[in-house]
């Protein structure tokens, strides 16, 4: 059963058109990233199911209630992490979740602990009792993830959770929002415009300029691009060559002192090349296409324009994301 | 049940850091201070305005009348920074009716403000006037409607403003001419005809007139009957509620 159900949602300011008519589901207790480069209607869509804004045209509705017309019912069911941050400086952790609790009606008798639960859960329970502008830009995320869980949503919403984070923040976060679905089956609708943190999404869609361009499992998506890529580096690599190519009939080619070639059995092709060359290799690595890939394909542009060190943080983070969880 | 933890909450978090913030309530508590033993004292030489009062008794009722419009104002103007600073979304996409969300920001402003006319009140002996001790907490229940009435204006104010650049043109343009045109410095008869109907048209008039009934007992003689100052001051509040709630509803 899906939980969010989007027909044919637009929305206008003036003459632009910030969405145009998109229509997706997302299912219940799934993670539903939403990607796209910087303007193209991403916290637009957000703010109509979360009843903010109201759509020009079409219809969105949450666990069954339509979001323009039974807003309540909706606020009910969600929780939201802005994009950007919308925490009391003023107040310490501890009442800013206090604040929140009251405002969704939490049980008197549950609330400290849920409130504690949710501190522990993000690791800021030792700082609950500091003024929130004391805190970094990492923690007030965190704290913002905690908030938004402690009335028990069954739809979270992120909006560009990690943006400004730190690779190890980034890390973390990502960990806390895969064990919320774990531990809750919460629902995840996360946006961003990082295509390598998608990953971990059980659906994508990407939009662009208003319209979704894509959509599909993260595999899925690839798969429109192409194959996987094996790298190779062998003492000589000429010989490998003419090998690889006599056995595998494929054509290889060399580039900055490494070979290439499409992995036709995917991650077994790696034992074979390396049989093939009879075991003298310095290094092999299988490549497979990203989602910016996927982004460059279907529109012709980069996701953003190139910035190496922040995409490099995210693959970085990403990757220390995997390689706890395998 | 959500609706009342929800103003009860929006109360708790301004009154939390109204006590934090001490420097608040020392500057707040300045100007009437100021406007009452500097230019009250000053003006005592020069003006009397009969009825057997001095000019610093006279304005008296004003300067509550002033703590008040200041202090609720500036309360119900920090909506535009929780606009800005983003916490407004926070309680709009809460499961509570705006209605609860204009009360609970305009009864914050309205304790605050109370208690800040209150410590003004209690310097009366020292400027010469005599209150009986049934007209301290008369005059304090209608301060806390004033209170209301002014708070619920700012939130009307604030739900069109977003951001705070327009603080100072708010001050200048509203606030400044509400405290002039309200009878606090002088009597609303002496105004110039233009001038009074905007005075009768101004909430803070009928407020100040009302504290001039429960301050003076009679020894000066007010504006208008007290009961209409009440239910100008009443109908106003709902009026003034219903629209910040209804504007607040509104959606882009
Ligand atoms: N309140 C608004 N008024 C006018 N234009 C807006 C408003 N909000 C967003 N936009 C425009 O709508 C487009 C989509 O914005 P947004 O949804 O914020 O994109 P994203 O979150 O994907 O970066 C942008 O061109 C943006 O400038
Ligand atoms: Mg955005």
């Amino acid at each position: 059963m899906p939980i969010i159900k989007v027909e044919g949602l637009s929305k206008k300011f003036g003459e632009l058109t910030a969405v145009n008519n998109v229509s997706f589901e997302v299912e219940e207790g799934a993670i539903f990233g939403f990607l796209g480069p910087n303007g193209a209607g991403k916290t637009t869509t957000i703010s109509i199911l979360c009843t903010l804004l109201s759509p020009t045209s079409g219809r969105a509705s949450i666990a069954g209630h339509d979001c323009a017309k039974e807003p309540s019912e909706v606020r009910k069911a969600i929780g939201i992490v802005f994009q950007d941050t919308t925490l009391d400086k003023d107040l310490t952790a501890y009442e800013n979740l206090m604040f929140h609790a009251y405002l969704y009606d939490v049980k008197k008798g549950e609330m400290r602990k849920r409130i504690d639960d949710a501190l522990h859960f993000v690791g800021l329970f030792e700082r609950r009792d500091d003024l929130v502008k004391k805190f970094s830009g990492g923690m007030k995320r965190r704290l913002e993830v905690a908030r938004g869980i402690i009335h028990r949503p069954r739809v979270l919403f992120l909006d560009e959770p990690t943006l400004g984070l730190d690779p190890q923040s980034r890390a973390n976060l990502w960990e806390f929002i895969i064990g919320l679905q774990r531990e809750y089956n919460t629902t995840i609708f996360m946006t961003t415009h990082y295509m390598e943190e998608a990953e971990v999404c059980n659906k994508i869609a990407i939009i662009d300029n208003g319209d979704i361009i894509a959509s599909g499992t993260p595999d899925e998506l690839k798969k429109t691009v192409g194959g996987d890529v094996i790298y190779i580096n062998t003492p000589d690599n000429q010989k490998a060559k003419l090998e690889i190519e006599r056995l595998f009939n494929v054509a290889v080619t060399e580039k900055d002192n490494e070979l290439f070639l499409p992995a036709l059995n995917g991650d077994a092709s790696i034992p074979e090349i390396i049989n093939a060359v009879g075991g003298k290799v310095l290094s092999v690595r299988l490549q497979r296409p990203t989602l910016n890939d996927v982004f460059l394909r279907m529109t012709g542009r980069q996701i953003r324009e190139q910035n190496g060190s922040a995409e490099d943080t995210v693959r970085e983070s990403v990757r220390a994301y995997r390689r706890r969880h395998g | 049940m959500v609706e009342a933890n929800a103003v009860y909450v929006l109360i708790a978090r301004d009154f939390k850091k109204f006590v934090r913030e001490k420097s608040r309530l020392v500057s707040t508590l300045a100007r009437p201070l100021i406007w009452l033993f500097l230019v009250g004292g000053g003006m005592s030489r020069f003006v009397s305005p009969g009825d057997g009062v001095t000019y610093m008794q006279f304005i008296f009722p004003g300067i509550l009348g002033m703590t008040i419009l200041f202090s609720s104002i500036f309360s119900s103007i920090s909506i535009i920074w929780d606009k800005e600073f983003g916490l407004m979304k926070e309680i709009l996409v809460a499961p509570v009716s705006r209605l609860s969300i204009v009360i609970g920001k305009a009864l914050s402003g309205t304790i605050i403000s109370t208690i800040q006319c209150a410590i003004i009140l209690f310097l009366f002996p020292f400027i010469g006037i005599k209150l009986g001790l049934t007209a301290i907490p008369y005059t304090i229940a209608i301060a806390f409607l004033l209170a209301f009435c002014i708070s619920a204006l700012g939130i009307v104010i604030a739900t069109f403003i977003e951001n705070m650049e327009s603080f100072s043109a708010i001050m200048n343009f509203i606030v400044m001419p509400m405290f002039f045109l309200s009878g606090a410095m002088y009597p609303v008869q002496k105004l110039p005809d233009i001038l009074k109907l905007v005075a009768k048209l101004n909430p803070l008039t009928y407020g100040i007139d009302a504290l001039k009934h429960s301050i003076f007992r009679g020894s000066v003689v007010p504006d208008f009957p007290l009961l209409a100052d009440l239910g100008v001051l009443a109908v106003s509040s709902i009026v003034f509620v219903i629209a910040a709630g209804y504007f607040f509803e509104r959606k882009k």
